[in-house]
């Protein structure tokens, strides 16, 4: 918890300071004419960046967790094969392969990133969904169904609160991937970090590429630690003594 | 009363139980032994509607249990399995409330309840009300699912090979315990077990079940004296069964009344292998008899171990 408030408190600060630290960058790469970049502040392309992950990973985790249960019901056990080879087919296809097939659909913008996204940070949500419901303790399920729980009742409060701990895991794992991948949507016009780092590429210039990179790897740290706090205390009776 | 009226139960092809017609009265406890696989759990689990039956039908106090939707039945009835099968995220208290909560019972009635229960089953109500099954002994879990299934004083309790797993002297406290619970609670108990001196231990009657069918049943005395089948007469044992008849029976039915012998007297209550042991341990062959409350009632002879 307090790594993440650390890292949240610092990420801020990186972004709404780094439009004051042109003298560091311009004594760090002296041949720059423009050692920050400007086009865009970076709260804004933050705050881009985010929503683009966030609409991807809710569609994601939605769709994920939502098949995950599915089938691992006895009506959709026979699905589940199907669901993996989907879902592994989606991670298998590069982003850039599939925004660049979503933009002659969709169009330039957040839209094409977005399902790009949610595509691709499926397999990790569904996997760990089923993984996580599967491996519950049998004994528990069956005690349930024998004290009169309805099968509604069994996966509300036994199954998904003891598979909570994986399920999460997997949601962590897509949302940190895609917060990474999420720099690739700015070549098809989404406003993300990753403007700075595709301005900088083109233009030679390295300051800019520090600075988007190192936003995005903050942004997935700190949200990584985020998901760490959050599995501590959803599993606290673990460590109960 | 519970009656299974001419019950099969299939998977597939396989007969996990075959036309299998038993009743078991009320307040009795019946125990189901037999091998694994044998379908002693497949019996106790349609009672509950676990499973149901391929034909034949299920009564609970005459009323055919298909037509009753299985959650509503199964709140009716407590379930113990083997290890608990406690919710490792809840409390004990929480646990114990399952079937309560299911209810709609409203929380002070809820909260005296889980009181009631830790004690009946001898549970530290202060240092384990809040504790998590996993800071639980074996046995202390077992208890605690024992008292989870009588939470909303059920009449009939499923038992399914609930101690099991226990070391053998938490498993007969444990035995001592449902004796004394369902003294108290005069509760109707089915309880499924593969050990014979459990059976003989704590059944009212008992019904042995040998690949899908009910090969016998009776009380453990006619099920040690007069074995239907070999596999019966197998299962219970050939090298000590008459230790096992001595453990059935009570002084009480075999004292020769009015005759005094001098010595510690022994209630009559006590079973014929423990005034066996009592004569063996004293080296004499006869003992003086008191009822329970010390009184002087007669002697038993070594002699009269051998028959009445």
């Amino acid at each position: 918890m307090i790594a993440f408030i650390v890292l949240l408190a610092l990420l801020l600060l990186a972004t709404f300071g780094l439009g004051y630290t042109a003298p560091l960058f311009a004594a760090l790469f002296p041949g720059l004419d423009n050692p920050v970049y400007r086009q865009d502040g970076f709260p804004a392309l933050l705050l881009g960046h985010v929503e683009i992950v966030a609409a991807a990973s809710s569609i994601a985790v939605i769709l994920g967790v939502a098949t995950g249960i599915a089938v691992t019901r006895p009506a959709g056990r026979e699905f589940r094969g199907l669901l993996e080879t989907v879902a592994a087919t989606g991670q298998a296809f590069p982003p850039v392969a599939v925004l660049a097939l979503a933009v002659p659909a969709m169009g330039f913008g957040a839209e094409p990133a977005i399902v790009a996204l949610a595509l691709y940070g499926l397999l990790p949500v569904v996997q760990n969904t089923i993984a996580g419901l599967e491996n519950t303790p049998a004994d528990a399920r069956i005690a349930a169904a024998g004290m009169g729980m309805t099968p509604a009742q069994i996966l509300l409060q036994v199954e998904l609160p003891l598979a909570a701990p994986v399920i999460l895991t997997g949601i962590r794992l897509s949302v940190v991937i895609g917060i990474g991948t999420a720099a690739i949507a700015s070549t098809v016009g989404a406003r993300t970090l990753g403007l700075p780092i595709i301005v900088g590429l083109n233009g030679s210039n390295i300051a800019y590429v520090l600075q988007g990179a190192t936003l995005v790897a903050l942004l997935a740290v700190t949200l990584d630690q985020g998901f760490d706090a959050l599995t501590v205390g959803l599993t606290r009776w673990r460590s109960a003594t | 009363m519970i009656t299974l009226d001419h019950v099969t139960r299939r998977y597939q092809g396989f007969s996990a139980l075959e036309d299998v017609t038993l009743t078991v009265a009320d307040g009795e406890i019946l125990v189901l032994i037999g091998a694994s696989g044998s379908g002693k759990s497949t019996l106790l689990q349609l009672i509950n509607r676990l499973q149901d039956p391929s034909s034949g039908t299920v009564r609970v106090d005459g009323e055919d249990i298909a037509g009753i939707a299985p959650e509503q039945l199964r709140r009716r009835m407590g379930y113990v399995i083997q290890g608990g099968g406690l919710f490792p995220h809840w409390t004990v208290a929480r646990n114990i409330a399952t079937v309560p909560r299911l209810l709609g019972w409203d929380r002070a009635r809820i909260d005296a309840r889980v009181t009631e229960l830790l004690d009946l089953l001898r549970l530290d109500a202060t240092r384990l009300r809040n504790a998590y099954p996993h800071m639980l002994s074996g046995g202390q879990q077992q208890r605690v699912g024992v008292a989870r299934a009588l939470a909303a004083g059920p009449s009939i309790l499923l038992m399914d090979e609930p101690f099991g797993a226990l070391d053998p002297v938490t498993r007969a406290e444990l035995q001592a315990e449902i004796r004394r619970i369902h003294t108290e609670t005069g509760c109707t108990i089915v309880f499924v077990t593969h050990d014979m001196d459990e059976a003989l231990g704590l059944a009212t009657r008992i019904a042995v079940i040998d690949r899908g069918r009910l090969v016998q049943l009776g009380t453990p005395l006619e099920l040690l004296t007069r074995p239907a089948t070999d596999q019966v007469a197998h299962f219970i044992g050939t090298t000590d069964r008459g230790l096992k008849l001595l453990a059935v029976q009570r002084v009480g039915d075999r004292v020769r009344p009015g005759e005094t012998t001098p010595g510690e007297p022994v209630s009559a209550e006590i079973s014929l292998s423990s005034a066996l042991s009592a004569m063996v341990t004293r080296s004499q062959d006869r003992l003086p008899v008191s009822d329970p409350a010390g009184a002087p009632l007669g002697t038993i002879h070594l002699a009269d171990l051998l028959g009445p």
